[in-house]
């Protein structure tokens, strides 16, 4: 019973236990390792194979229609048939293109989603690398996915392409700013950038505490994946396809798995820096619980997400950009100010947190009557109803 | 084990910085440019100083190798291998070049350099922060000064004419 409790920590004790007698201490450690990495790699890819049928119900179901219901019961194999049919795609790479770096590109943006995994902890002690700059590491390794698709866009020898690659550095600069603004209010009330006590000192999840960092880092989050209503990079109707115009099979499907890849990151970052992460009933008493409500959690932020992509009709670049500089990073500036001061209270822990409620809230209602009053004005200015 | 990833990351470092000089496509030698940066950040991990390697990546690979592509993209003829690979000022920048390595190199082979006895400390990053308000508060805040200022002057600068 006692294992089962612990099932995972115990099953990968018993496994190092298991192959350290046949092995060396190091081989052990280069295998535990390569192990540990080949699951954190491997996890884009399964992102992709259950994200694309998830989305495709999703959508399907708010535009009033089934979604995929031919492969397989309900279309769950909906997902393995499309890789297939994108790995038997002919290799197509445009004549005057910047071949090394055409090529590189799609490796590099799966890089970058791959690299996130490490610093996500699945359970307690589940984690890749606990890293003491966790935090700052997730920001950092975004960069990553700025120059691969910078590369992609002008190694394309395509303009459409090179226009997409231009708004993809635009967008994501600018909603850096008020994610890593979200991020470091959470860093400032945990004190550490410890993904795995980040999670640990959330005796209370902190989108209750801080709802504007909150909504402001999962803003920002779509952006930097570049989902509609941000996906501006991949505007159909306006750029083709953006930076991946040119690609076709498999290198084509990088991308497409780097997209999935870093949304089921970006949801999971969530999970753990607002939502309490592993934490849940009895999740103390049985740790295996942990991953369960993990996934939960983060299975729960992909379907809003997918709500929001569903809903919403894309931006214009100006209003987006406008949106991230005049109204996402003043909320979060002033959201910082108030948590630092609140931080400095001489008040028991939970007293400050209601202080940082208040403030939050007290934010969350100057902005949004903001918004609706310059909403109003554009409105009248414009003869548009609603004024 | 130390030793050889310190060779790895100095020869992936200098071998980058030397394509970044002689490669004759701009776009590429700034791509080479960011793998020189990816060679420091991991000189900066086998120094224990992580902060300093996510640092290193977040400003120097997301934002100014980010700004010299956008830089290069924008300029006219530059990306054109057939433009002559030096100017009438060249000479000139050569030898400032070298007086500098000079200066450089005499600084890095004269002064003590003074290393602290013992392990790193494992949790260096609050260190860094509290030396940050508190020792060298007037530093820190003089280099945020200049950050304000080179800010406030790329607005005027960008701003149109009203």
């Amino acid at each position: 019973m006692d294992y089962i409790r612990d099932f995972f920590i115990n099953f990968a004790h018993s496994w190092t236990t298991w192959i350290s007698g046949g092995l060396p201490g190091w081989a052990v450690t280069v295998v535990n390792f390569l192990l540990g990495g080949l699951i954190l790699v491997m996890m884009p890819v399964i992102a992709t194979l259950a994200l694309t049928w998830m989305e495709r119900k999703v959508i399907g179901r708010i535009q009033n229609r089934l979604g995929p219901n031919r492969v397989g019961p309900w279309g769950i194999f909906q997902a393995i048939a499309d890789a297939v049919k994108m790995l038997i795609k002919e290799d197509i790479i445009p004549d005057r293109a910047d071949r090394p770096v055409f090529n590189l590109a799609p490796i590099l943006i799966f890089v970058g989603a791959a690299m996130l995994w490490a610093v996500i902890p699945f359970g307690r002690r589940m984690i890749g690398q606990d890293l003491n700059i966790g935090a700052l590491y997730v920001v950092a390794i975004g960069s990553i996915t700025t120059v691969a698709v910078l590369m992609a866009g002008w190694a394309s020898n395509n303009k459409f392409a090179l226009i997409g690659a231009f708004r993809v550095v635009a967008q994501l600069l600018s909603y850096e700013i008020p994610m890593v603004l979200s991020i470091g209010v959470v860093v400032l009330v945990v004190g550490s950038m410890r993904m795995g006590t980040i999670v640990e000192s959330q005796w209370v999840p902190f989108c209750l505490v801080l709802p504007v960092a909150f909504i402001t880092y999962v803003l920002a989050a779509i952006a930097e994946t570049g989902r509609a209503p941000f996906d501006l990079l991949e505007a159909d109707s306006e750029i083709v396809a953006g930076y991946f115009v040119e690609y076709s099979g498999l290198k084509f499907g990088w991308f497409y798995i780097a997209e999935y890849g870093n949304l089921m990151a970006v949801s999971a970052i969530t999970t753990t820096l607002f939502l309490g992460g592993w934490r849940g009933p009895f999740a103390g008493a049985a740790p295996v619980l942990g991953p369960l409500y993990f996934i939960i959690k983060t299975v729960l932020v992909i379907f809003v997400l997918m709500w929001i992509r569903g809903t919403l009709p894309r931006f214009r670049i100006d209003q987006m950009l406008a949106f991230a500089w005049k109204v996402l990073v003043p909320a979060a500036l002033v959201n910082l100010l108030w948590v630092a001061a609140a931080l400095k209270l001489p008040v028991p822990q939970a007293v400050q947190y209601a202080v940082m409620l208040v403030g939050n809230l007290a934010i969350l209602g100057v902005t949004l009557t903001l918004l609706g009053q310059s909403a109003k004005q554009h409105a009248k200015r414009h003869g548009l109803a609603g004024a | 084990m130390q030793h050889v990833m310190f060779f790895l990351f100095a020869i992936i470092t200098l071998g980058a910085a030397i394509m970044v000089v002689t490669t004759r496509n701009l776009l590429r030698s700034a791509l080479w440019l960011i793998l020189v940066f990816f060679g420091i950040a991991g000189i900066f991990v086998l120094l224990n100083a992580e902060f300093l390697a996510v640092v290193q990546i977040l400003v120097y690979v997301g934002a100014i190798a980010t700004l010299i592509i956008f830089a290069v993209m924008l300029t006219r003829q530059v990306m054109d291998p057939k433009q002559p690979r030096f100017n009438d000022q060249a000479r000139v920048v050569a030898g400032f070049a070298t007086l500098l390595f000079v200066v450089l190199a005499v600084i890095v082979t004269r002064v003590a350099w003074p290393v602290a006895i013992g392990a790193a400390p494992v949790d260096a990053i609050q260190q860094l922060g509290m030396d940050f308000v508190g020792p060298y508060a007037v530093p820190f805040e003089v280099a945020s000064v200049l950050l304000v200022v080179a800010m406030i002057g790329a607005i005027i600068i960008a701003r149109e004419h009203e």
